[in-house]
């Protein structure tokens, strides 16, 4: 048994670890399992306490690509970074995204993540055009929109509980080069931050807003709207920058309220908020914080909380529902580092238990303050679901059973896809009798 | 380009190190005797930028069979520029105390078969006069310790060979590497870390390169092995003896 947390570095769970290194050999017989990718979900749909972790970055093999069509196909531990280092150079590039790139093509698939272009192309099981699931009784199943579809469409946001996601072949997407081009712009207000994403969906394919979550000033939802697409640029790519990381856990968080108030007004009235005509490389326009490894560290020993909800409906009850939550938030003097606001787009998810939905998507995240903290997120999940909205596992760590069988009414329906000797922390807990 | 044969080309530290030569385009010539796993390392290699990639079976046991596969690796790339043997099983310590036969096989496997290729490819480069054998041994050859001295005993006569194989090639022009690895980390992230003395087969695979391409003819992997070695082989035996290691 050995303990580890998530990116979120809380909760901290004992597990045994089992590590997977060839994608022939069967599954070990230690239920309950669950695998275990980079470890970038934030709370415990990736633990397992008490259980044994698969962990599968040890099956980072390519098996074949073909640079016509841009159809790739690897083990399931390979990072979507690793994939953008081999299919570059040859104009292709994954899909979907989402802020970082240091995670595994099984995790992506399992909690169905999406990106800034969701309004576009989708969430990236969209982009799954087959995997194998290896299940514990030795039967192995290839998967696909037509093959076994039904265990495609369990597997797609299946939070790992239906088998071992083996091997893939991804559909990757054209572009002309590493760079992006669009622009930056400071808005006032939420309904402000809704015209510029209903302006700019259509003409851009990424579009994102940071939202400062620290000021309760009027009116409330002043940010900074981002926008880009992929460009054919003749300027040289920089050299990459080897990543810097953070050695060290600060005893005491620097995160309180006053540095969350100063970095917010900081990033708000900083230059390049206001920037008509941007030049962005990839990286630090889609995977912002990957040029700082083991960045999570920064809250301290009792790590963060991430809370990710999406609010589906007509933009002015969204508005409310939103006005009401950053009210709270600011209420309650934790504030958010970074808050993050994106308009779904109408593509249907694919997964049985798929997060993105039409709607807005708020992300936020908290330093562990023990039950001040969880009372705040227990108060956000209480808004979500009287605005019909979700929470999204792959960043829980704390929502109750009720909540999540009310956000995600259609759970009973994953059961028998369910692999008998799989399990993680985070379905114990949502799944606990209610009554 | 370097043309490059592998021998235990589905290891771990084989597998981290030859994605280095790929991704500069060297040519490769693997051997292993899993042939799923040996096909699944060389069709990862090729994509990864390898020159050409040739997947060659062998089981290390089979010693007799090294000239056959010498010659079809000089054969399929035009001449071998260096190799890296890599080969080996970590050996079970007790089951080797109750069975000699397990003893013979054991070193069979980590001295003897690498020392048999050592000496079929010195004789090869010596006549080409240039090329590079680069031999994963390890610290556990630097002193033998109850707990795993089969293998260690195994792992010294691997270093002793290389030490005295590199003298001979010398004037020759023929470069011999002896590597050194501590303690490899099987891939982990950073939610599990181990301590500080494991080192990942990525980073060993970085020193192996660099020690292939220019560097010292004798590698601890990670660095620090060299001054843990040089303490604990230099414990006298009435404490030494006395230890539970």
């Amino acid at each position: 048994m050995q303990a580890g947390s998530s990116w979120g570095r809380w909760p901290r769970h004992e597990q045994r670890l089992v590590t997977l290194t060839n994608r022939f050999d069967d599954l070990p017989n230690s239920p309950p399992m669950l695998p275990f990718g980079n470890g970038r979900s934030y709370g415990d749909v990736c633990l397992n306490d008490g259980g044994t972790l698969l962990l599968t970055r040890g099956l980072d093999r390519f098996i074949s690509f073909d640079p016509v069509s841009g159809v790739l196909e690897c083990e399931a531990g390979i990072l979507l970074s690793e994939i953008i280092e081999l299919t570059l150079p040859n104009g292709w590039f994954p899909a979907v995204t989402p802020g970082t790139a240091l995670i595994t093509v099984g995790g992506a698939i399992a909690n169905d993540v999406h990106g800034k272009n969701h309004h576009r192309v989708g969430s990236f099981g969209h982009h799954v055009v087959e995997f194998e699931l290896q299940r514990s009784d030795g039967l192995v199943l290839r998967c696909s929109r037509d093959c076994n579809r039904e265990w495609f469409c369990a597997t797609i946001g299946g939070l790992g509980l239906t088998g071992l996601i083996r091997k893939a072949r991804l559909q990757l997407r054209r572009v002309p080069g590493v760079w992006i081009a669009g622009d930056s712009q400071r808005f006032a207000s939420l309904e402000a931050f809704f015209e510029l994403a209903e302006q700019s969906d259509a003409e851009y394919e990424y579009t994102v807003a940071w939202l400062d979550c620290a000021t309760a000033r009027s009116p409330l939802g002043r940010g900074v709207f981002m926008r880009g697409n992929h460009v054919r640029h003749d300027a040289a790519a920089p050299r990459p920058k080897p990543p810097r990381a953070l050695r060290f856990t600060p005893p005491v968080s620097p995160i309180n309220a006053f540095t969350v108030r100063l970095f917010n007004e900081l990033y708000f009235r900083r230059p390049a908020a206001q920037a008509p005509a941007a030049l962005w490389h990839y990286q630090p326009f889609l995977f912002p914080l990957d040029g700082l490894l083991e960045w999570n560290r920064i809250y301290g020993r009792r790590g963060f909380y991430q809370y990710q909800c999406v609010l589906p409906g007509a933009v002015v009850d969204e508005v409310g529902t939103l006005q009401e939550m950053l009210r709270r938030v600011a209420g309650s003097g934790l504030g958010s580092f970074l808050a993050v606001l994106k308009r779904f787009g109408d593509m249907p998810s694919l997964g049985l238990l798929s997060f993105p939905r039409p709607g807005t998507t708020l992300a936020l995240d908290f330093p562990n303050r023990g039950e001040t903290t969880l009372r705040l997120l227990e108060d956000l999940d209480t808004i979500t679901r009287a605005a019909g909205g979700a929470v999204y596992p792959a960043k829980d760590a704390r929502m109750s059973a009720l909540s999540f069988q009310h956000f995600f009414p259609q759970w009973q329906q994953l059961r028998p896809f369910i692999d008998p000797n799989f399990s993680s922390s985070f379905w114990r807990r949502v799944i606990a009798s209610t009554t | 380009m370097n043309r490059i044969l592998i021998m235990g080309a589905t290891s771990a530290i084989a597998e981290a190190t030859a994605r280095k030569f790929a991704a500069r385009g060297d040519a490769l010539f693997l051997v292993a005797r899993n042939a799923q796993r040996l096909q699944a390392v060389a069709d990862d290699l090729q994509l990864r930028g390898a020159h050409t990639v040739q997947a060659y079976l062998l089981d290390a046991c089979e010693i007799d069979s090294y000239p056959t596969m010498l010659d079809a690796a000089m054969a399929q790339m035009g001449g071998i520029d260096a190799a890296l043997i890599a080969h080996g099983t970590l050996s079970d310590q007790l089951a080797c105390q109750a069975s000699t036969d397990l003893l013979r096989q054991e070193f069979t496997t980590n001295a003897v078969s690498c020392m048999v290729l050592c000496t079929h490819l010195a004789n090869r480069f010596e006549a080409q006069r240039h090329g590079v054998i680069a031999v994963i041994s390890s610290v556990a050859g630097d002193r033998g310790r109850q707990s795993n001295y089969v293998y260690g005993a195994a792992k010294a006569a691997v270093t002793a060979f290389t030490s005295g194989l590199r003298q001979r090639l010398y004037p020759q022009g023929v470069r011999v590497v002896t590597v050194k690895p501590g303690f490899i980390a099987t891939p982990m992230t950073a939610a599990f870390k181990k301590g500080v003395l494991w080192a990942s087969p990525e980073a060993v695979a970085r020193s192996i390169v660099h020690a292939m391409d220019r560097g010292a003819p004798v590698v601890y992997t990670p660095w620090f092995w060299r001054p843990i070695m040089w303490i604990v082989a230099s414990v006298p035996e009435f404490i030494f003896r006395r230890l539970r290691i």
